[in-house]
């Protein structure tokens, strides 16, 4: 070993150790100012000011703003927020920086739609987003798209859901199902089978991994609410002909109302409480509306179909 | 060894003095008591914070420019004028010496201009406020901090000086304090990626020097104290950082061929 190589080897090792020294330091610093609430403040509210403070680089502004929304988003999201107060104004600001960054109308509205603590709870402000980001973009397809999924399922306007359905179809390049979904928005709102129909549009067009699941799970969710109901028939059915409750699967499988015991997607055996048919694991199917413990069940039936339109993996 | 690395040190100095750099104290009185005067009378509320954070800021900025400028001249000037071989050569300085030397001369240099500051920074707070008293610690805790940066961002500037031009350092020095700024914001970036870029992006954020924790100037300026923790970890923090800073200026140094 020569003096070099030794001088040389005593430097890296010196350096290194510092280094990974200034590293564990850092992170006693970060536990310390952990602690200081997240700033809900614009310090300039106005987003033609900064676009003219921007100098011409409003697009690279527009990009940091954009990581701040999801900073802040998923800062509030992961405390389970019930208020997102400046994520809003923070949108805004995004888009006048840049009216062409179409991720922030696309995430930013779901952000904006969705109930708390998943998100800000105001669809109304989610829906004005992206008739912003129309305004700019009228060529961009899947913003009609997503206004539609507004109106429809947080705003549970029908018509208007249709209408931006239909409007998007128009566009040049745009998927033929949008026009197919105005028609059935139109027809038959709220049915089981035009929400089938959404998500495995979802999960065929997208290539996003946590949009994909996310599809995946409310498919299960809209399977599950589809056998509950058959086999609840089923059960009433029983009861009706022998005049008792059916205690076990067997009782139905030996009157030929059933093949075989039913299992859910998640292959776990429906259950039967004292006539009614329920999922073994409710917290498998967050979305389902039938099938849960009578504790479970949601008091805003019917109506409510309880989807939500959600971009992030739950 | 001490005595040549004073004597270093103490050169550097007298240069710095000798490039007038001291004269931005005479800008800064000016700002500072033309901001509390003209504040004082036409906002509301505000005159004590509005010179606390533009008092600060100032300090602040004033010390980063000019411990850019010199600390990035420091190694490539020495060279340019050919004295740096007569140190080292005539004279028995070693590399780290040399280096050393310099850095704490810049060190000492920024120090005093920094505490010149300070006292015309806090008669201005005594003018506005009518007093000085335990509620101005926290201001004394923000300038202690202050230094703190000088002493990082000196050691970066000598750093680049070692293996590039004056212009390149100054704009790697300027931009690495700029980046140091987002330094906990690029943590949090890093925690959102996944796999490999997580592990590569939580490395290069943890190795940007850590600027973000060291201004706490609205924070003083709206009387909030300052953890005594938080002010034992900068400093050790600080310590160990500019030691690796320094490390790396002498190991590319020694390694630089001078002939």
């Amino acid at each position: 070993m020569t003096r070099e190589f030794r001088v040389q080897t005593s430097y890296a090792l010196l350096l290194g150790a510092l280094l990974t020294a200034s590293m564990l330091l850092v992170q006693q610093v970060d536990k310390i100012r952990a602690v200081e609430p997240i700033q809900e403040v614009l310090y300039i509210p106005s987003p033609k000011v900064v676009k003219r403070l921007s100098l011409g680089y409003s697009g690279l502004l527009a990009d940091i703003y954009w990581t701040r929304v999801v900073q802040y988003f998923g800062t509030k999201h992961r405390a389970k927020a019930k208020q997102y107060l400046i994520l809003e104004p923070l949108l805004d600001m995004t888009t006048t920086l840049d009216p062409q960054l179409l991720p922030a109308y696309e995430f930013g509205s779901v952000f904006l739609a969705q109930k708390p603590p998943e998100g800000a709870g105001n669809p109304e402000a989610a829906a004005r987003l992206v008739e912003k980001g129309i305004r700019e973009n009228p060529q961009a397809w899947r913003l009609y798209y997503d206004l539609g999924y507004i109106y429809w399922l947080e705003m549970k306007d029908s018509a208007r859901a249709s209408d931006a359905f239909e409007r998007g179809s128009k566009v040049a390049g745009a998927h033929p199902w949008m026009k197919v979904m105005a028609a059935a928005l139109a027809a038959h709102a709220g049915e089981t089978e035009t929400a089938v129909y959404m998500w495995t549009n979802i999960l065929n067009s997208s290539e996003d991994k946590d949009l994909r699941a996310n599809a995946m799970n409310r498919l299960r969710c809209l399977r599950v609410d589809g056998e509950v109901k058959v086999l609840q028939e089923r059960v009433d059915q029983f009861t009706k002909q022998t005049g008792r409750l059916p205690s076990a699967w067997g009782d139905l499988i030996s009157a030929g109302l059933l093949r075989g015991v039913p299992m859910d997607p998640k292959n776990n055996r429906y259950q039967l409480v004292k006539g009614r048919v329920q999922v073994e694991h409710p917290d498998a199917f967050p979305f389902i509306t039938k099938g849960l413990p009578p504790e479970l069940e949601p008091k805003d039936l019917p109506g409510d179909p309880g989807y939500r339109l959600s971009k992030s993996s739950e | 060894m001490i005595g040549r690395l004073w004597a270093i040190a103490y050169n550097t100095f007298r240069e710095a003095v000798r490039d007038r750099v001291l004269y931005n104290l005479i800008l800064f009185a000016l700002l500072i008591v033309g901001a509390s005067v003209l504040f004082g009378q036409i906002s509301l509320d505000i005159n004590r914070i509005v010179l606390i954070n533009l008092g600060l800021t100032a300090i602040s900025m004033f010390g980063i420019v000019i411990a850019i400028f010199i600390g990035i001249g420091l190694v490539s000037k020495e060279i340019d004028k050919r004295t740096l071989y007569t140190v080292l050569a005539a004279r028995p300085v070693r590399r780290w010496e040399f280096i050393a030397g310099k850095f704490l001369g810049l060190v000492m240099t920024l120090t005093v201009n920094a505490l010149l500051m300070s006292v015309g920074f806090f008669a201005a707070v005594l003018y506005v406020s009518h007093h000085l008293g335990r509620v101005d610690l926290p201001l004394v805790v923000a300038i202690y901090f202050i230094l703190l940066e000088f002493v990082l961002i000196t050691a970066l500037a000598l750093l680049f000086s070692t293996f590039s031009t004056p212009i390149f350092s100054s704009i790697f020095a300027f931009a690495i304090f700029a980046v140091g700024t987002f330094a906990e914001d690029l943590r949090g970036f890093a925690e959102m990626a996944h796999g490999v870029t997580r592990w590569v992006m939580t490395g290069a954020a943890y190795l940007v020097p850590n600027f973000a924790s060291l201004n706490v100037i609205s924070q003083v300026a709206h009387d909030v104290k300052v953890d005594p923790k938080l002010i034992l970890l900068n400093t050790l923090y600080v310590v160990v950082y500019t030691a690796s800073v320094l490390t790396a200026s002498v190991w590319i140094f020694e390694r630089r061929n001078l002939k």
